[in-house]
């Protein structure tokens, strides 16, 4: 029978942890893993640490530079709370769209990054935003920006011993504007065939002075744009033309072909998406001169 | 060691072992068969129930997450009320292997939203599949149930 330990503390988990590295599997919310378990009985663990019981990895705070978000807060925690849907909109929607509201109520935002779905909901918005991630280890806590947190296929920075925190989210800059959207099958649960979020920083009127992009679903990893940020930091939106950015996105992301659609399938409607998250106004009239 | 819940108002100590899911335990230790299981992965909502008042898939729930929970599953519920009448009324059952879900679903959802709107209602059962109704018997029982027109 496998063992199940379910620490009050986070340095009895994180001792725990560190006495041996390797041996459990950490379950938080447990969408991801019961699922797993029950489509793969033969990975079942056989002693597994749950972290649902650690009051410090719960809850949202307000601190100066921005939220602090435990890792093990479940979604609908944070879709609900006030200030998330008045300072960081984007995420409140993200929470919302990932599964029905069963799954909102159990799965956590620590879970859905470490999970490290190359389709994961909730990470697009937080490359947006500039997340960064607290780690904890029994020797100490370190930080790592989000966007350096995955490494490759399921792959994360998370080392033997750690765990993930929390996520910090500064405030978004004055000015700045918010895109997200989600493009499924279906509107709740359904996996996500592309979803994307970006952050635009207008210096003044009609001047891009930042963008920062997150996508999910384009690649082994969730991703943001660095070739498409660069072309837009200080230019104007009239001098934007879409070649370049078409350009870009083909350059940063990695499509893949799968069951839910091809790879050129993703590219154009990635390539739209930031577009239509460059300049809405542009999109739409396109749309309806069509 | 045992793992104690409140299940329906009743104390009840299951020893399962603590990856054992709920939707097991509430079916095979507590003999409350209301509760089904559909897909077994979280995508259906025939195994939800409410824990601390939350909908829940139980079939993604492992016991050892369930010290000193309450839970209410379908036969929790009472037995004639606004909701059970207007399910009746509306039709809103047919071969009825999601309705103990669409229940529990339906009682979180007036529980916070003593009036729903259509739109609230989608959200609130979009963790539920009926392969049966086409879902419009089942947000107009809903509707009735909270004092509201049954031609939604
Ligand atoms: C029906 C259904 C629909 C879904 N729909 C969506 C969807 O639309 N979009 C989407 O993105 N996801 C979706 N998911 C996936 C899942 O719900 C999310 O990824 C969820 O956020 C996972 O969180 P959890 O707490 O349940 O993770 P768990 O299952 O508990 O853990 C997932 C992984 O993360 C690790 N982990 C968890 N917390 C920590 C931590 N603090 N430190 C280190 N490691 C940790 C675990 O070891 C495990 O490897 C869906 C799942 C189901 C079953
Ligand atoms: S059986 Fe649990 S959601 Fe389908
Ligand atoms: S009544 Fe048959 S599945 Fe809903």
């Amino acid at each position: 029978m496998s063992e199940w330990t379910r620490p009050r503390h986070l340095p009895e988990a994180l001792e725990i942890l560190a006495a041996a590295p390797g041996r459990y599997r950490v379950i938080s919310g447990g969408t991801d893993l019961m699922v797993e378990r029950h489509l793969a009985p033969e990975r079942r663990p056989d002693a597994w640490l749950d972290i649902s019981g650690l009051w410090e990895l719960q809850g949202l705070q307000i601190t100066e530079e921005g939220l602090r978000i435990g890792a093990a807060t479940s979604l609908e925690a944070i879709r609900r709370h006030a200030e998330v849907a008045a300072h960081w909109p984007m995420l409140a929607a993200s929470a919302a769209v990932t599964g029905a509201p069963p799954i909102q109520n159990r799965a956590t935002l620590g879970g859905n990054l470490c999970n490290a779905s190359p389709a994961a909901d909730n990470a697009p918005v937080l490359l947006a935003y500039g997340a960064r991630l607290e780690i904890v280890h029994h020797h100490g806590t370190r930080w790592l920006p989000y966007a350096d947190f995955h490494q490759g296929y399921r792959k994360t920075a998370l080392q033997a011993g750690e765990l993930l925190g929390a996520v910090w989210i500064p405030y978004p800059p004055p000015r700045s504007r918010g895109y997200f959207r989600k493009v499924g099958t279906r509107a709740a649960q359904a996996i996500a065939k592309v979803s994307i979020a970006a952050l635009i920083e207008a210096e003044r009127e009609g001047m891009i002075q930042c963008a920062r992009f997150g996508m999910a679903s384009v690649a082994a990893v969730p991703c943001a744009l660095p070739s498409v940020s660069q072309y837009l930091a200080g230019r104007a939106v009239r001098d934007i033309a879409e070649a370049p950015v078409r350009r870009g996105v083909r350059q940063d992301i990695a499509p893949v072909k799968d069951i839910r659609s091809t790879a050129a399938y993703r590219l154009e409607i990635a390539s739209r998406l930031v577009l239509e998250a460059i300049d809405p106004r542009a999109a739409r009239k396109k749309e309806d001169g069509v | 060691m045992p793992t104690t819940m409140r299940i329906n108002g009743k104390v009840f100590q299951s020893h399962s072992a603590p990856t054992a899911r709920l939707l097991d335990v509430l079916r095979n230790d507590c003999h409350l068969k209301g509760t089904k299981e559909g897909c077994g992965e979280g995508e259906c909502g025939a195994c939800a129930v409410l824990v601390n008042g939350k909908l829940v898939n139980s079939c993604l729930v492992p016991l050892g997450q369930m010290e000193r929970a309450e839970i209410t599953t379908v036969e929790g519920l009472p037995e004639d009320s606004a909701l059970a009448r207007a399910f009746v009324r509306c039709g809103a059952t047919q071969c009825g292997i999601c309705t103990p879900g669409m229940m529990l679903a339906a009682t979180a959802l007036l529980a916070e939203h003593a009036h729903p709107t259509l739109e609230e209602i989608r959200w609130g059962l979009s963790g539920n599949l009926c392969r049966c109704t086409g879902y419009g018997r089942i947000y107009a029982a809903i509707a009735q149930a909270a004092g509201g027109p049954a031609d939604v």
